[in-house]
């Protein structure tokens, strides 16, 4: 009877991991076919004769370099800085003590749920009123620093032993040495875990490049994909999906090196 | 003055500071450390979030093309709105979506996270885990490209699968309980890992030696699961589906890329208002209070959320 059930929860396991990967193995099989024979029925999921010319043609006909020159250049002054200002925010509000914390505190857990699509109208006037509208500056500027990661910092740092920080205080360190020196330094499990989430989260975001850019050469990947998909019609499919798997490539290589950053980010979360 | 006077003076304090003072200087120095070290992420939380949710509540107050100059019109637009078919029907198209998504989310995330615990083998469950995690990594936009070619009503893999199977082909985008459905499942099929992933953390936190007890007094798997498991990880569950609740009221990306809306308006979800209202009608009031109306719901579903909650979430 155990048995029985241990099989069937096999089977069904078995079956949904296949039913979920099945999409991804799609795109990959047919960004390996030529551009022909895209629409085969039955599909073709295991690629015996691989053709490259659509990634080839993903950097030649289309420009998909600079996409990911955007996308890169982008996500990555954004991770980078999320990283300095959540790292410092996280600290001061763990420890460091000053009047009116408490209060900001709790306006930051506050905002931390409201969702960006119901204040997307005054961000883009801001970004139109500072001059930055079709740059790649505006998807960086409002994402550099916000709640979610001073949050995520905080958690970690309370968790850090004070008297570190006290005896060094005593031997006359600064209160910057005290941070820099030795509470940063013990700080690189969360660091990472901002990064990786951090990285996921702007990597694919698709809704604010919709409406800060304008100009294709600007464009993000996930932007200029949706934008080719338009353009070429379902004629170049194959090019297209090449371009979605290489979009999703740095994201595997980053998940499988760092699993772990990425589902405890995700857990920590939940114990707000 | 200070009233407590330590009892021995720090040796590093000045000749002529008295204890008070030099504490108070102290303390004076750690905030201007503490105000300079939350500076920056202060200031982008203020401008770019708490400033725009103000600004959207006064800008709805306006008729504003950005162009001409803004004209207040009161609680014009909110009036407006009210009767406006569009937005109306868009947020009961939004929420029935929203529902459908996170149910099947939570629900599909438990099972499956309860599955991959029986799992005794490493490998297996890493390899599963994997699995579910996957979609995660994408992004909504061009996986949603990627769907729209499977889920073609005439060349798509799927309806190719259904014929075989002798079951009719779904015009999966083109009729309005399929794009619905559609939309749904892919939501919910790249959604899948986050509520699987927090479901695998919870039951793994569930003390051993409590379900240990329980199956030496003979309690059933199914019993187990509804008088143990459940109550300990129903915090979790309510977290899932407060988070996924919002995040479906705001679901853009994939009827973007795969519907804009149709066919006709049963995609057409509130957000996606929100975007041709602003963005391309140039209306920014009143795109503002169907942001602000959005904002209100969210609020509203959370706290009815977190109120029902106590009745059946327990907390050790």
């Amino acid at each position: 009877m155990s048995r029985i059930r241990a099989a069937l929860s096999v089977l069904v396991l078995t079956v949904a991991a296949l039913l979920v990967v099945a999409p991804i193995a799609w795109a990959v099989s047919t960004s390996l076919r030529t551009p022909a024979s895209s629409f085969d029925l039955p599909p073709h999921w295991i690629p015996t004769h691989p053709v490259w010319s659509n990634y080839r043609d993903a950097f030649e006909k289309v420009p998909l370099a600079t996409f990911i020159g955007n996308s890169v250049v982008v996500t990555g002054l954004i991770v980078a800085g999320q990283l300095i200002t959540s790292t410092m925010s996280g600290y001061a509000f763990a420890m460091v003590r000053f009047r009116g914390q408490k209060a900001l505190f709790a306006i930051i857990l506050a905002t931390m749920m409201v969702p960006l699509q119901t204040t997307i109208i005054p961000v883009f006037l801001l970004i139109r009123y500072f001059g930055l509208t079709d740059s790649r500056l505006s998807l960086v500027l409002p994402a550099v620093a916000g709640a979610f990661g001073t949050f995520l910092m905080r958690q970690y740092f309370l968790q850090m032993p004070r008297e570190l920080g006290e005896a060094a205080r005593v031997d006359g360190a600064s209160h910057w040495q005290v941070f820099s020196r030795i509470y940063a330094r013990m700080a690189f499990a969360p660091m990472a875990t901002l990064a990786v989430l951090t990285y996921a989260a702007y990597w694919n975001e698709f809704f604010r490049p919709l409406i800060f850019l304008q100009t294709s050469s600007k464009f993000t990947l996930p932007l200029g994909l949706v934008s080719l998909r338009g353009y070429f019609g379902t004629g170049s499919v194959s090019i297209v999906l090449a371009g979605v798997v290489i979009a999703l490539i740095p994201s595997v290589l980053i998940f499988a090196a760092a699993q772990r950053y990425f589902v405890e980010g995700i857990v920590a979360g939940s114990f707000r | 003055m200070s009233t407590v006077t330590p009892v021995r003076a720090p040796h590093t304090s000045g000749a002529r500071a008295t204890p008070g003072t030099s504490r108070r200087r102290a303390a004076r120095r750690e905030a201007a450390f503490g105000y300079a070290m939350a500076s920056l992420s202060l200031i982008a939380v203020f401008v770019f979030t708490a400033g725009p949710i103000v600004a959207s509540f006064v800008l709805a107050l306006f008729k504003w093309d950005v162009i001409s100059s803004p004209e207040f019109v009161g609680l014009r637009n909110f009036r407006t709105l009210a009767h406006d078919q569009t937005v109306t029907k868009s947020l009961a198209v939004t929420l029935g979506l929203a529902v459908a998504i996170v149910a099947l989310q939570v629900g599909l995330g438990l099972g499956l996270a309860l599955l991959v615990a029986q799992r005794r083998s490493k490998i297996a469950r890493t390899i599963f885990r994997t699995a579910f995690f996957l979609p995660l990594l994408a992004s909504a936009a061009s996986i949603s490209i990627v769907m729209s070619y499977l889920f073609d009503q005439h060349f798509g893999v799927i309806n190719y699968y259904l014929t075989m199977l002798h079951l009719p082909a779904v015009p999966w985008l083109s009729s309005t309980g399929g794009a619905t459905a559609t939309i749904v499942l892919v939501a919910v099929w790249q959604q899948l890992g986050f509520t699987f992933i927090l479901f695998v953390a919870a039951l793994g936190a569930v003390p051993p030696d409590i379900l240990e007890a329980a199956r030496v007094d003979g309690a059933t798997p199914t019993r187990l699961f509804w008088r143990i498991k459940l109550p300990l990880i129903s915090p979790t569950v309510l977290f899932a589906s407060v988070v996924g609740l919002i995040n479906a009221m705001q679901l853009f990306d994939q009827p973007y890329v795969m519907t804009k809306g149709g066919p006709g308006d049963a995609t057409y979800t509130t957000v996606l208002v929100v975007y041709q209202t602003a963005f391309q009608n140039l209306q920014f009031g009143y795109a503002s209070a169907i942001s602000v109306l959005l904002f209100l719901i969210l609020l509203l579903i959370t706290a009815v959320q977190f109120t029902v909650s106590r009745k059946w979430v327990f907390y050790s």
